[in-house]
């Protein structure tokens, strides 16, 4: 029993991980590696709104979901705006963003065990017998809204259609009058919140440590090329895989083996059926 | 805009002697002689005479510290930019290369020289299996799977204590003496600078960059595309494990940290700031960006900041490099022109 909760729990975090960045590189083709980075910048962006300014903690979560879309749109608009479409300085301008932001923080002094968010409600409940604290539990609730809210806006919005249609063929989008650099740009934007999102929704769980924004970007592609990239039911389907396997190895093969489930899962994805497991790509345009 | 007012435009055109020296035939003079030697010379030479002008024993190991960047960015250029893949995980070869010669010559008693040579070629053979399973793939896949191996190797090694765990492998032996341990890393990196530069410019090399241009070509030419790309990761490979084991040597310890995220990073910026594809470049690079960072040292992590930001700032601005740059003064001469 504890299996199925804890698994549930593990996985919407993963999909929360996932979802920024499964959407910036469905839309604008971008693999954004400065995501984990974004991820833990939020996160510290909560925790000094918080303590050093001050600020209510409704308040200094909405700051900083403010403040992490615009440093993403920022980020598209001065630097990977001119490399789009070049796939290796793509990969190495994002991860260079990514490094300078994580390392900038660990220089700052943000390492250690020292920063900690405070629960959004204390206390814990049983179910079945398992205590699991209200912070888990919402983040299971708010993911699921999360994510329920992302299928409307791209079903019923005109800016969400706008970008399901880049994401399915840009020229097309083009042609129909659709900006393709603004939408990139809202793009990041919302990656860049998503991220923010799963921040604020998890780090009350640990510590607000550099090393996660590692992690999370492993975490974050790897759910994303298991479920298929391009495809979010993929991702969230696949972050239930992954998420249930950690806490299976976890459980029976102890905690040590929790990390080489993520690198496992992408491996054997490429061997066996390399567009994922919902892939909408076809599998000739990817393998050679 | 005014009508009426002389538009001019700069062109840029080769010049003379670089045309007639682009074949061995027309080397008539000693001027184009020494055109043609003068840049390899200058490398050639500085590179084995720096050691002897560096001011003390710190700074010459600084130099050791150079070339071994060197080969990591010679490795990635030759992937990133004549096979079409990007490694972001020079640290994964800097790691394998460097356990295998810290076991071997401890486990096994082998000479420092030879267990070197063993740890490169088994190493790049061991790294080549570990991303044989993202070769087949087009894309960002590669990119990924390097970031994650080093991470994950690391943790590997950290979580289940093996191969010394968290402290590492002590009592490695050095090198048979200084001059060796100065000079062997030096001549490593003009051997495989050379070696990989005359490599691209055979028919593989061809082959290679076909891979990265178009792949589907190079596959209905019925050639298989995977079997290249694996061998141009064996290449590459074998390079950064050979700077793993030297830097092994040196220090005489292998540990977790041979997977720092600084053999990563520092190649990746070497070779964006010296110029991309260029070989020559990422060896001017490191020449450039190791004895800053070794005058940072006090700062921490600050280092991989500021080259982060220096790769940043290269490759959205000015991505064609110093070399190019070099390159274009050195062979052609600019005029303005009337439109």
């Amino acid at each position: 029993m504890d299996i199925l909760i804890y698994g549930t729990i593990n996985s919407v975090a993963l999909a929360l991980y996932a979802l920024g960045f499964a959407l910036v590189y469905g839309i604008s083709r971008l693999p954004n590696f400065a995501h984990g980075a974004l991820y833990v910048l939020s996160g510290f962006i909560v925790w000094s709104a918080l303590n050093t300014l001050g600020i209510n903690y409704f308040f200094s979560i909405i700051l900083s979901l403010i403040i992490t879309a615009i440093i993403g749109a920022l980020i598209y608009q001065f630097f990977l705006i001119r490399v789009r479409g070049m796939e290796i300085s793509e990969i190495i301008a994002s991860y260079a963003i990514a490094l300078a932001i994580l390392e900038g923080l660990r220089w700052g002094g943000f390492k250690g065990m020292t920063y900690t968010l405070p629960a959004f409600i204390e206390g814990s409940t049983t179910i079945a017998g398992i205590s699991v604290d209200y912070q888990r539990l919402l983040v299971v609730a708010i993911g699921a809204a999360l994510v329920g809210c992302l299928w409307l806006f791209t079903r019923y919005t005109r800016v969400g259609l706008a970008l399901k249609g880049m994401a399915q063929d840009e020229r097309a989008a083009l042609m129909l009058g659709i900006d393709s650099d603004l939408m990139a740009l809202v793009a990041m934007g919302i990656g860049s919140m998503l991220a923010a999102f799963a921040a604020i929704l998890l780090l009350p769980l640990g510590n607000v440590v550099v090393e996660s924004g590692y992690n999370v970007l492993i975490l974050a592609i790897a759910v994303c090329i298991v479920g298929g990239i391009g495809s979010w039911m993929g991702a969230v389907l696949a972050a239930f895989l992954i998420g249930f396997a950690q806490i299976l190895t976890v459980v029976y093969l102890g905690s040590h083996y929790q990390m080489m489930v993520a690198l496992l899962a992408i491996i054997l994805t490429l061997i066996l059926k390399p567009s994922g497991l919902f892939g909408q790509q076809k599998e000739l345009e990817e393998r050679v | 805009m005014k009508a009426g007012t002389q538009q001019h435009r700069r062109e840029r055109i080769d010049r003379g002697i670089k045309i007639r020296t682009d074949g061995l035939y027309a080397l008539m003079s000693w001027r184009e002689l020494a055109y043609l030697i003068a840049p390899r010379f200058i490398l050639i030479a500085g590179l084995l005479i720096l050691p002897q002008v560096m001011p003390g024993m710190y700074w010459q190991r600084v130099i050791s510290i150079v070339c071994i960047y060197a080969l990591l960015a010679i490795s990635f250029d030759f992937l990133a930019h004549y096979a079409g893949l990007v490694s972001l995980g020079g640290a994964f070869f800097v790691g394998t290369g460097g356990y295998l010669t810290a076991l071997l010559n401890t486990g096994l008693g082998m000479n420092p020289l030879l267990s070197i040579v063993c740890a490169t070629l088994l190493g790049g053979v061991f790294c080549t299996l570990l991303l044989l399973p993202c070769l087949p793939l087009r894309g960002v896949y590669f990119a990924i799977v390097t970031l994650m191996y080093p991470l994950f190797l690391a943790r590997v090694i950290e979580a289940l204590d093996i191969i010394g765990g968290t402290d590492g492998i002590m009592g490695i032996d050095s090198f048979p003496n200084a001059w060796l341990e100065q000079y062997w890393v030096i001549i490593m990196v003009l051997l495989f600078l050379f070696a990989v530069r005359r490599l691209v410019n055979m028919d593989i090399g061809l082959v290679l960059r076909a891979v990265k241009d178009n792949d589907q070509a190079v596959r209905a030419s019925g050639m298989n595309v995977t079997h290249y790309k694996a061998l141009a990761v064996l290449i590459a490979a074998s390079i950064g494990c050979m700077a793993g084991a030297c830097l092994v040597h040196i220090y005489m310890w292998a540990g977790i940290s041979t997977f720092a995220l600084d053999f990563s990073v520092l190649p990746i910026a070497a070779t964006v700031i010296g110029g991309s594809g260029t070989l020559v470049g990422p060896v001017i690079g490191c020449l450039i960006l190791v004895p800053v960072s070794e005058l940072l040292r006090d700062f921490g992590t600050l280092r991989i900041v500021f080259y982060s930001l220096i790769l940043l700032g290269f490759i959205v601005f000015r991505s064609e490099g110093l070399m190019a740059y070099g390159q274009r003064k050195y062979q052609q001469f600019e005029r303005w022109t009337k439109i």
